[in-house]
């Protein structure tokens, strides 16, 4: 029979995959604008790692992380309207996408400029270490972000004082249209961690129950005070770098393939086989999603513009 | 006792740290060796490791830790073991930190500081001599302050920490130990965004900051005791916010302006000083504004090339006798 656990998980699964579907949709009609970046077949990584995380718990997501909001408590609604410049946006239509967080909620908004979260978070747990906190900082890039020098930089300092911070790269083997093999001489990223003195662990990116067991081994040791971890989730997106992308250079049927280990449907039959009515707990949770999605949607829709001079507010938290 | 630059630096840090159990120190060499100026000298063994961290040569890491400790309510001191170094961390500075508020819909404060040595006449050369401040004066969400008394070195710095958002300290190398004067034994402040009048005058105003006040003062002496002028001088403290109503006044009153930097003209804050005070205060004026700054060129080591570069006291002389008899 299926736990509350699992229902959650699959539902949360399905919320990111229909958020991002819709936001896919909305974008193809002209409704937001500027630049797309899609998640789509990555979800069980954000879903398994941010699962049972607490309040405050720090993470940082990037542009294909649209989960790690759901599932770390962001208004869908909020995030909908952030999408869609609104004034009811996270942001309050100061930029687009996932660069604004919800720091009440452990969210934090990230940069263009892939890995430079990564030292922002560690100085989260370095936080959580001088407070003496029980909490742990999870910094989300991908593979491309792990040639920058901020990689570099923050992976080192957090192993010199073993931080309560868990390193998630999300290696879909595409940095925009470069491929793995011209962005680094090794395999596995994970190799890197023994670099610092810390371990790393390799898993599936698109078996959520892969992605929890390594997180959240990595997780309690980090509560413990045992340190980083470095974990590289292998995966893929099935869209292309951003929405106006068509993806031509990666070959035909390594999308074929990858399609074939659906995260989602992985999850399904993982359902079937713990025997149950997967058809039922499929529609029920259909609805529930559409149900959420049509809501944020409508509420963003529905949502004012801001006023043009409020692009001079939210400069200064002691103004002058 | 006379209190020197560098020691009300290092006052400022230590009373607020013992005031206030957020405040954190974060930097290259910062700990063991008490800094390599020693502004932190005796603050390991005062506040632990856990306070006063040696980091790795990494400002992108000391400036992105800051801002990570920051948004959850530390109020963390980062120091650039030279000014220059600060390009290192200029990512974090101005995508990270500057827009940080910004984004996050005025639902999340950084509160730090960025302490940077800057400036030359210590024969750094090119990598331990510049001026940066000009690389951030555009940025919106930045805070910006350089003093150049002890008094204000202090209470600047202290005000900093206190501000809830990220500052950028600029402190001159020069005036570390041969500035000092006597400062109040009780906590005090000074508000970020307020120049001060050093010296009152009706016929020129000098508009200056950090190192450069102490020749821009020496011209207005040899201007009065030369040719019986009365100038104003004014030591700006902050660069943003900036406080034009003191300038603008005082150029109502003078009519004449010289701006004096140590920084190099091309891009430097007295193209911007100037470009305002033209907009605002144009019916006033009964000369061009001028200005006297570095050659464009940089920061050369050997003393002759050096001292070239570099504004002085004759330099401004024969700029502003220029401008007197225009």
């Amino acid at each position: 029979m299926e736990t509350k656990e699992d229902r959650e998980l699959y539902f949360y699964l399905k919320l990111t995959r229909e958020f991002e579907d819709r936001v896919s949709k909305l974008h193809r009609q002209g409704k937001i604008l500027g630049g797309v970046y899609s998640g789509m077949g990555q979800e069980a990584i954000v879903v398994g790692v941010c699962y049972g995380l607490r309040r405050e718990d720090f993470i940082s997501p990037i542009h294909r992380d649209m989960g790690a909001f759901l599932v770390k408590g962001v208004d869908p609604k909020r995030l909908m309207a952030q999408l869609f410049g609104k004034k009811t946006g996270l942001s309050k239509g100061k930029d687009s996408f996932l660069h604004a967080g919800d720091l009440e909620r452990g969210v934090f908004g990230s940069t263009s400029m892939l890995a430079s979260s990564l030292p922002v978070a560690t100085g989260a747990a370095l936080k959580f270490r001088i407070k003496k906190e029980p909490y742990v900082a999870v910094a989300f890039f991908g593979e491309g972000a792990s040639s920058r020098g901020d990689f570099h930089e923050a992976l080192n300092f957090a192993g010199v004082h073993k931080l309560p911070v868990i390193y998630v790269c999300e290696n879909n083997f595409y940095a925009y249209s470069t491929p793995q093999n011209l962005q680094m001489a090794v395999e596995d990223i994970a190799i890197r961690a023994e670099g610092y003195g810390f371990k790393g662990a390799v898993c599936s990116g698109n078996d959520l129950h892969a992605v929890m067991k390594t997180a959240h081994a990595a997780i309690d040791r980090a509560r413990r005070g045992e340190g980083p971890t470095l974990i590289e989730c292998k995966t893929y997106r099935y869209h292309g770098h951003s929405e106006h992308d068509q993806s031509w250079y990666r070959p035909k049927d390594e999308l074929i393939e990858w399609e074939s280990r659906d995260p989602i449907q992985r999850f399904e039959i993982y359902l079937e086989k713990r025997g149950n009515n997967v058809d039922q707990i499929k529609d029920e949770t259909e609805k529930r999603v559409k149900e959420t999605v049509d809501e944020a949607v409508r509420f963003a829709e529905e949502s004012p513009w801001p006023d043009g001079k409020e692009a001079l507010e939210d400069l200064y938290a002691n103004p002058f | 006792m006379p209190t020197t630059f560098i020691k009300a630096i290092h006052d400022a840090m230590f009373e607020e740290m013992k005031r206030d159990d957020n405040v954190f120190l974060l930097g290259e060499d910062v700990g063991i060796l008490g800094g390599a100026f020693k502004a932190t000298e005796g603050f390991l063994q005062e506040f632990g490791a856990e306070r006063v961290i040696d980091t790795p040569i990494s400002e992108s890491l000391i400036i992105g830790a800051a801002i990570g400790a920051a948004i959850l309510g530390m109020r963390p001191i980062a120091e650039m073991q030279f000014g220059d170094f600060i390009t290192c961390g200029y990512d974090q500075l101005i995508n990270m930190a500057a827009t940080l508020r910004y984004r996050h819909g005025g639902r999340a404060q950084v509160p730090m500081v960025v302490r940077a040595p800057s400036g030359a006449g210590v024969h750094g050369g090119l990598f331990h001599s510049q001026n940066p401040e000009s690389y951030f004066l555009p940025v919106p969400g930045l805070k910006i302050v350089a003093p150049a008394t002890a008094y204000d070195a202090k209470g600047l710095l202290k005000a900093a920490i206190r501000d809830n958002d990220p500052v950028l300290y600029f402190e001159h190398k020069y005036l570390y130990r041969r500035i000092q004067e006597e400062i109040p034994e009780e906590d005090y402040i000074v508000p970020l965004g307020k120049a001060a009048v050093r010296r009152e005058g009706s016929d020129m105003t000098f508009i200056t900051y950090s190192a450069m006040l102490y020749p821009s003062l020496a011209a207005a002496d040899r201007l009065k005791a030369e040719a019986g002028m009365e100038v104003e001088v004014i030591d700006l403290r902050s660069l943003r916010p900036l406080d034009w109503e003191t300038v603008f006044r005082s150029v109502r009153k003078t009519n004449k302006v010289v701006i004096i930097h140590e920084d190099r003209k091309t891009g430097g804050i007295g193209g911007e000083i100037s470009a305002r005070i033209s907009e605002e205060c144009f019916d006033a004026l009964d000369g061009p504004i001028i200005r006297v700054t570095s050659e464009d060129t940089h920061y050369a080591f050997s003393p002759p090339l050096e001292e070239f570069i570099l504004p002085n006291v004759d330099k401004i002389l024969a700029k502003a006798k220029a401008l007197a008899a225009y």
